[in-house]
């Protein structure tokens, strides 16, 4: 299970990459969003994937005993997903912002149109 | 009372920011809070600072969740230093936002904005926890995007996207590297993991250490991860473009040095040997590229780059002197580089322009802007008896002493160029004659006009101070530099015992 995650991990991070070098800003954004991912699916996979019970504490014990999962990658996971969905929220927002002002989605020209004021 | 002194920092930010939403239909209150905010944040940050003089380092346990388990807050003299720094910037840059903000901008939320990227930055500074700081990051990043964007002018478009691109790209290394470190210790307190990193082999704790190198790089604009900071910061308004060249890079430097002294400090010869290596690259590249621009901003983006380079040069060296004079510049810096942006501001209201081939003459107009930008401007260069003469001579002896005489004469002749550039500035903005293309000269007088030079006078009355009174503050800097380098300080009082 670990190696298949990482393979995953790998392959989103490529993916994203290889969107973000396009000359498209639609598809920076979207390889931003992977990265991301890519970056969430990492901590949930380091931290450890053993397949043991939930860390609960069952009625009328004072302690957990035995080996138990790790609750915190998750919860750092959902923090991590909650700003990611602001951040690529503003990012949607920008990228119409500038479609709307410059009338392209091309970086190439976007840049031009940066050099000529 | 002590611990409330430590979210002060944080919550006095918040609440104005709360309150300013809250006023979003009356400016001329947003504009009277801001203000007031902005001083009680400095007031507060001071009285922090001062406490941690007298009683050493501070704690508290968010939520009375002992270390390393809840979210924790630390006070060191680092980061008290860091965050007066932030109080002195917001409140002058707040003053400066009621003349150089705009109508327009003013209406969809600056104000708001502005206090929470103070609260981010604040945050930022306050942390002793890796995830926390990275939830901060945010919080100061998200802000910066809407400021930098706010406005939607042609040329803000491709800035923002640069910024906006890069830093989520150091934000998804950041978060990857968070997760790596749990993953291999078991703790993101930072303290706490001061004492787990020594127990763990040397090739995966010096791997985390360049993620995060890599990270913190990106936001700190080190070579070669600076590209963004030239594309973006000439493209906002003056007010916002200071605070970020103030404020923004030195998070990242804040950060770079906080984990480089006590986290990993397992590997020294590797890790700050690379350390070592980028601050003598950072520091050419960015001179250079200042020497070939001739926009206002663009240049003193430029020098904020190769400014880096001499503090991080100051980390690397990683004696007590360096790190010392690595604070120093830092306190020097953050004051003379957003005194800089200021002017470069109230040029741009004077003339219309930021282009060096439109200015021109305001030597004789106005004589005593010439003046004000010369503290600064020689400050910058290192000319005695400024503050960045006593920064760099610091950073310098203590490449001296430690035999490190290449990365010395790297900095003496970065310093050179850095003279050349501000001479050029010099040259063209206020010495030559006015083009007779510039525009018809306004004449800006009363209120308006004052909350322009009000904070580039206070600004430069710093800078005089800390050059002609260097002493306590070389030896606040000193203390800071024995507390950084003795981290058992730092997590005794985190982890108690």
């Amino acid at each position: 299970m670990e190696i298949l995650l990482a393979i995953v991990v790998g392959v989103l991070y490529a993916a994203g990459l290889y969107l973000m070098m396009r000359r498209s800003i639609v598809k920076l954004i979207l390889g931003l969003a992977l990265l991301g991912h890519a970056a969430n699916l990492l901590i949930f996979t380091i931290g450890r994937l053993n397949n043991i019970q939930p860390p609960l504490i069952s009625e009328g014990v004072e302690k957990m005993s035995g080996s138990f999962a790790d609750p915190l990658p998750q919860a750092l996971i959902l923090t991590a997903i909650v700003i990611g969905f602001g951040v690529q929220a503003f990012a949607l927002v920008l990228l119409k912002r500038v479609y709307q002002t410059l009338g392209t989605d091309d970086l190439k020209k976007i840049h031009e149109a940066d050099v000529h004021i | 009372m002590n611990s409330i002194l430590i979210v002060l920092p944080i919550l006095i930010p918040l609440l104005t920011a709360i309150l300013t939403l809250l006023l979003w239909n009356f400016r001329s209150w947003q504009r009277i809070l801001n203000v007031v905010g902005a001083g009680f944040h400095l007031v507060a940050t001071s009285s922090l600072l001062m406490l941690v003089r007298q009683d050493g380092i501070q704690s508290l346990q968010v939520g009375n969740w002992s270390a390393p388990f809840g979210i924790t807050l630390v006070a060191d003299l680092f980061s008290a230093i860091m965050l007066v720094l932030t109080g002195i910037i917001g409140l002058v840059v707040a003053i400066y936002s009621l003349g150089n903000i705009d109508i327009r901008r003013e209406s969809f939320g600056y104000y708001p904005l502005y206090h929470v990227l103070l609260m981010g930055i604040s945050g930022a500074f306050l942390t002793g926890d890796m995830f926390n700081l990275y939830v901060w990051f945010e919080v100061m990043l998200i802000a910066s995007f809407v400021l930098m964007a706010l406005g939607g002018e042609r040329h803000q478009m491709e800035g923002a996207l640069k910024y906006v691109t890069l830093n989520l790209i150091s934000s998804a290394i950041f978060l990857a590297a968070v997760g790596v470190l749990y993953g291999v210790t078991g703790s993101l307190n930072m303290a706490d993991l001061a004492t787990q990193l020594p127990l763990i082999d040397t090739g995966m704790s010096n791997t985390l250490a360049m993620m995060f190198l890599v990270a913190f790089g990106i936001k700190a604009a080190v070579f070669p991860l600076f590209f963004w900071l030239p594309a973006a910061y000439h493209t906002p308004p003056a007010a916002v473009s200071a605070i970020f060249a103030g404020m923004l890079t030195k998070v990242g430097v804040y950060a770079l040095i906080r984990v480089f002294t006590l986290l990993f400090i397992q590997d020294i010869d590797y890790t700050h040997l690379i350390i070592l290596v980028i601050a003598a690259f950072t520091m050419t590249s960015g001179v250079l590229g200042a020497a070939s621009q001739f926009e206002f901003r663009r240049i003193l983006s430029f020098h904020i780059i190769s400014q880096i380079g001499y503090m991080i040069m100051g980390l690397a060296l990683f004696s007590p002197l360096a790190l010392a004079g690595a604070v120093f510049y830092i306190m020097h810096h953050i004051i003379v580089k957003t005194n800089l942006f200021l002017i470069s501001g109230a040029v741009n209201r004077l003339q219309g322009s930021y282009q060096l081939k439109k200015l021109g003459g305001l030597y004789s107009s106005r004589l005593g802007l010439a003046v004000l930008f010369l503290i600064p401007a020689l400050s910058l260069a290192g000319l005695p008896p400024l503050s960045g003469f006593w920064a760099k001579l610091t950073i310098i002896q203590a490449g001296l002493e430690e035999s490190q005489f290449l990365i010395v004469a790297v900095a003496l002749g970065v310093g050179m160029l850095t003279l050349y550039s501000m001479i050029k500035i010099w040259n063209e903005v206020f010495w030559k004659a006015s083009p007779e293309t510039a525009a018809e000269s306004e004449n800006p007088t009363g209120i308006g006009w004052a909350f322009y030079l009000a904070p580039i006078v206070v600004l430069a009355l710093f800078t005089l101070t800390i050059g002609l009174v260097a002493e306590p503050f070389y030896q606040l800097a000193q203390q800071t530099a024995a507390q950084l380098l003795n981290p058992s300080l730092y997590i005794q009082t985190v982890l108690g015992g």
